[in-house]
């Protein structure tokens, strides 16, 4: 829909945009032209209005030849073809005007007088068309910059959007329920694992809490509740879960957003060793180097495995939290080759810094 | 399948986890009319020991290595009384829709279980109706919306084979069953070519003819066969009937 034409209050501004116009062709007209004032008025005024909603079609032509994308001969000839057409079209409802004008007293003779200023009538038309394309050119570009504002809006709604999210969904209430009820199964063949996993249920559910809060955390505290995690799922999986960690010194002093590396765990335990039917191992690797962390989950899994609920949720919002808070400057990849699944991470290491990190989360990733 | 006053309930467990297991066992001991038959961690056993024990019984968990809880049932028929444990409330629609007895949630609570264990009893003693549908429809049928099936499993007596749909050639409806032709071989299942055509994406299997159902993808040409017929001609080399219905079909997908 044309801008224009889809308000009234629009339209009814853009028309008084052009009395100023018809006054200009009035004295064109009158003067240069020879026509008396109130024949050139007559004529002049009809004739823009007329001229006003011609000249909104032009909007339909820069619609498809838009500045930054259309080589210059073709810009060039589509509006200077436009504006040969329309003030063709001027012309002829100009003398259309002229003739039925000239039977009524004093405007005898307006019809040849007229034809005499055709050539002037066309140079106007092409003008005003030309000005017009101009118009709507800045009309385009108000309207691209508006909605590059609203974009560059929704981006940064949609980044703090997948922060909440997925810090809310961090602790799958499944794993909770299963938790329970392997407790439940404890308390009367082993009360003093019962508690063992009580403890450490509550141990894990605590750090999670506490974490979700903060921008960033070492490496280290990361691990340590990956390491609390699995003592849960281990209880649960028993010699089905094996763990393997290569971590460098180095790399457990960088500071990485809190809950980076649990989902990507629980995501290699649920659809990994948990479709398993003996089981199977996760690595996970974490190598600091020219100012990187290169982190890897790799899983065993069944590629025939049925599909599972929450598919992938925890990747997705891992994904979207460095995303959302390093930009291009972290990558997050999975690939599934054979029976093995891998998730590799590469982010900007920063050395963990507990006051900055409080201050600013942002610049002190990237530092 | 009412049973004798004197005769045990024979029951299964089928329940990856080991803990879960023991649960389950936990409160059926105190149940003598109770007779744990067997012990399953996956959907593969729990499709064997069906067809071995024949169990009137079974709780079944959902998630599981291999086939899931909704494919052991279609594989092992509704001959007996079927309750659901798992930690998901998402699938409870699912499962009454396969007449399941019940639905348990994790962690299971004392008098839940003993709620659901009357119900089985009373489902076993023919007081209840079973259900009245061959449970492979009904599973077909409960499959979850927008969401055709990637995968068919089939049950040769005591073992289970796993059939791509990707490598599904045709279905051939013969009698109550289909036979599934993929890579050269074709495997038999107790169920109906309509509510398989129903579970399979309609954008990659036609059903040509009464009883043919075809993979797109395998079709490499129709040729005229007598007066009204055709012939698919797949890139197996199988030749296929198709209908004069199927044919109309066949030729609007493929001007698509």
């Amino acid at each position: 829909m044309h801008p224009i034409l889809a308000q009234l209050r629009r339209l009814v501004f853009y028309l008084l945009g052009w009395i100023p116009l018809a006054c200009m062709l009035t004295y064109l007209l009158a003067v240069p032209g020879g026509l008396t004032w109130l024949q050139a008025a007559s004529v002049a005024f009809p004739l823009c209005l007329l001229y006003a909603f011609v000249c909104l079609a032009a909007w339909y032509p820069c619609l498809a030849t838009p500045l930054e994308r259309s080589s210059v001969p073709r810009f060039l000839f589509t509006h200077v073809a436009g504006a040969f057409v329309a003030s063709a079209l001027w012309l002829l409802a100009a003398r259309t005007l002229g003739r039925m004008l000239a039977g009524f007293e004093g405007f005898r003779g307006l019809d040849s007088r007229l034809s005499q200023d055709l050539p002037l009538l066309f140079g106007t038309g092409v003008l005003l068309y030309l000005l017009a394309v101009g118009f709507h050119y800045v009309l385009l570009a108000v309207e691209a910059s508006r909605q590059a504002e609203a974009r560059v809006m929704q981006a940064s709604l949609l980044a703090r959007d997948a922060e909440l999210r997925a810090l809310k969904a961090q602790v799958n209430p499944h794993f909770l329920f299963n938790s329970l009820n392997s407790i439940s199964a404890l308390t009367a063949s082993d009360p003093a694992k019962a508690r063992e996993m009580c403890v450490l249920l509550g141990d894990f559910l605590r750090r999670t809490l506490g974490l979700g809060e903060k921008p960033a955390i070492p490496l280290e505290e990361e691990m340590s509740l990956v390491q609390s995690f699995l003592a849960v799922e281990k209880i649960r999986y028993g010699d089905r879960l094996r763990m393997e960690e290569n971590v460098d010194r180095e790399a457990l002093a960088t500071e990485v957003p809190p809950l980076l590396l649990q989902p990507l765990v629980e995501n290699a335990v649920v659809h990994g060793i948990a479709n398993l039917i003996d089981g199977g191992w996760i690595r996970l690797s974490a190598q600091r180097r020219d100012g990187l962390l290169d982190i890897v989950v790799e899983n065993k899994f069944d590629p025939e495995a049925p599909r599972r609920r929450r598919n992938g949720v925890g990747l997705v919002n891992v994904r979207q939290r460095l995303e959302a808070r390093y930009g291009s400057h972290a990558s997050f990849a999975t690939s599934a080759e054979g029976d093995r699944f891998r998730v590799a991470i590469q982010l900007p290491a920063g050395t963990f810094d507990a006051s900055a990190a409080q201050r600013d989360p942002m610049k002190e990733t990237t530092s | 399948m009412t049973l004798p006053e004197d005769r045990k309930v024979r029951t299964m467990i089928v329940d990856d986890e080991d803990l879960a297991r023991q649960v389950l066992r936990e409160f059926l001991s105190a149940h003598p009319e109770i007779e744990i038959v067997a012990e399953c961690a996956n959907g593969f056993e729990a499709v064997k020991a069906a067809a071995e024990q024949k169990p009137d019984l079974v709780f079944l968990d959902i998630q599981m290595p291999k086939l899931d809880g909704f494919e052991v049932l279609e594989l092992i028929g509704s001959g007996m009384a079927v309750i659901f444990v798992t930690a998901y409330d998402t699938f409870a629609i699912r499962a009454f829709e396969v007449h399941a007895v019940d639905y348990l949630l994790k962690p299971i609570s004392a008098p839940r279980f003993e709620a659901a264990l009357e119900r089985a009893k009373e489902r076993l003693s023919g007081k209840l109706p079973s259900a009245p549908v061959p449970a492979m429809d009904l599973a077909a049928a409960a499959r979850p919306p927008q969401q055709y099936l990637d995968r068919i499993p089939v049950r040769d007596g005591a073992s289970v084979f796993i059939v791509p749909v990707a490598k599904l050639d045709y279905v051939e409806a013969q009698d109550d069953y289909v036979a599934l032709a993929s890579q050269g071989k074709k495997h038999l299942k107790q169920q109906t070519i309509s509510s398989l055509e129903a579970a399979l994406d309609p954008s990659r299997f036609l059903r040509i003819h009464r009883s043919y159902i075809v993979n797109l993808e395998r079709v490499t040409k129709i040729e005229p066969y007598g007066k009204d017929s055709f012939l698919a001609v797949l890139s197996t080399g199988t030749q296929l009937p198709v209908s004069r219905a199927g044919h109309a079909r066949l030729r609007a997908f493929l001007d698509r």
